[in-house]
């Protein structure tokens, strides 16, 4: 039997914490198209995504899950409408330190919640830093309605990226049952 | 060496600038599928501008500017039938219906209106024919492009912002939950009362922006107050529940979904 495959796409600014995120749970060391910056602004860190990140969970013989991180930086957009495409669900991964990253990080979410109608989630990430917003503060700043989950999340730590993948796909069965209730109601 | 290329790649106020610091005369191009644009500068000024099949003539731009009457207007219209628009603002400036200093001005403020229609413009076709003089009978304006290129850097970097805030025209719009909220406490301009008239997750923004008739950046900055008032949110449009992409699953038998998604939570939760 042909093997079948998922995607969850995790995205989110600059520096925000997709690579890490995926790399904690990845069973393959993830496929990185990572360049060196040049740009005085953004050497927050050594390197960066351009393309995507790519990891990947295999269920069971007939089932694996991929992880797609997407470029950060503005400049690279034109990947985001490409890897959303088929998704499951999107992860908006957000830097808890870095309140000037939320404007964009909404952008971004309104971004991805345009391309298709899937289930999605925020990733308050760095909560584990002393200069970590709270996210019930983080939830204000982000303007995000009460029924979108925001999770807090340190992306180095597997737990932390397990429990948000799983309530992400909480939120898939939960999608799931109310559009089959909904059909059901218009039968 | 004829300057031409696109928007997408070569900016209208990059043009203008170009213009301007080089002196260049001659008539600027700009097309869409739908619309053509001319410009006509020299010296690095501007001395006309027209949107095709959008000319307005002198008499109709003094009335709406209220330098004549509607009786003037008819009157004058049969006065002055005939003649081109060089002949007819003479003919006024004669009869002390106008001065010149007013004709001028007037049209000044009728091309600047049609740069700033440009400035919103990213994508179409430009190119620039040196030496092109302005058409026979029109009136040729002197006007400085300094002070439109500044409105025009600032009017980008609004889009852009606007942008940033609300990227997709294809959401949908509700009230926010907020029941101490009285609407009628706020301080509304007419333009956010029209808007306000169709928020309804059925509606998305680009049917509410075309049911008002504003452009893309009209609806985006209404929508955009509402929202930093806190009145508004972004949602998906249609309302709940979702109807989820068919492509998101390998399979479209719904038990199959359901188990595939449990198979996920049950390997992630083994990691």
């Amino acid at each position: 039997m042909q093997t079948q495959t998922v995607k969850i796409v995790v995205t989110g600014p600059f520096n925000s914490g997709k690579t890490e995120f995926i790399r904690s749970v990845s069973e393959i060391d993830v496929v990185s198209t990572e360049k060196k910056i040049t740009a005085e602004a953004e050497k927050i860190k050594e390197s960066t995504t351009v393309a995507m990140d790519f990891g990947r969970i295999t269920v069971d013989d007939d089932l694996v899950l991929f992880l797609f991180g997407t470029p950060g930086q503005k400049r690279f957009d034109f990947m985001w409408e490409i890897l959303s495409e088929g998704m499951l669900g999107f992860i908006v991964m957000v830097d808890s330190t870095r309140p000037e990253t939320f404007k964009e990080a909404r952008s971004i979410l309104e971004t991805f919640r345009a391309y298709a109608p899937t289930p999605y989630l925020v990733a308050a990430n760095k909560q584990d830093s002393i200069d970590a917003w709270d996210v019930d503060d983080m939830r204000v700043a982000l303007r995000l309605d009460p029924s979108i989950k925001i999770l807090p999340c340190v992306a180095k730590k597997k737990s932390a990226v397990k429990t948000v993948l799983l309530e992400l796909l909480y939120g898939i069965l939960e999608e799931m049952d109310a559009a089959q209730s909904g059909s059901a109601e218009g039968a | 060496m004829t300057l031409k290329g696109n928007l997408k790649e070569f900016s209208f106020i990059q043009l203008l600038n170009l213009i301007n610091l080089a002196k260049k005369s001659g008539a600027l191009y700009i097309e869409r599928p739908d619309e053509t644009c001319r410009m006509i500068f020299r010296d690095g000024k501007l001395a006309f501008a027209e949107v095709e099949n959008e000319q307005i003539p002198l008499l109709t731009i003094l009335y709406e500017a209220g330098l004549i009457s509607s009786a003037q207007k008819e009157i004058l219209s049969v006065r002055t039938h005939g003649m081109n628009e060089k002949a007819t603002g003479i003919f006024l400036i004669s009869a002390n219906y106008v001065d010149q200093t007013q004709v001028s001005s007037l049209l000044m403020n009728r091309f600047a209106e049609v740069v700033r229609r440009i400035f919103t413009w990213e994508d179409g076709f430009f190119r620039f024919e040196a030496g092109e003089l302005i058409p026979d009978g029109r009136i040729p304006v002197h006007m400085d492009l300094e002070n439109l290129i500044v409105e025009g850097a600032r009017r980008l970097q609004e889009i852009e912002e606007l942008k940033s805030e609300i990227p997709s025209l294809n959401m949908a719009l509700k009230f926010t939950d907020r029941p101490d909220a009285e609407m009628r406490n706020f301080n509304l301009s007419v333009e956010e009362w029209r808007v306000i008239n169709y928020i309804d997750p059925k509606n998305t923004i680009q049917q509410i922006a075309a049911a008002v008739k504003m452009d893309e950046i009209e609806i985006r900055r209404v929508v955009y107050t509402l929202l930093q008032a806190g009145l508004i949110e972004i949602v998906r449009p249609g309302g709940m529940p979702l109807r989820l992409p068919e492509k998101m699953f390998p399979t479209q038998n719904p038990d199959e979904q359901k188990s595939l998604v449990n198979r996920l939570i049950h390997r992630i939760r083994s990691i």
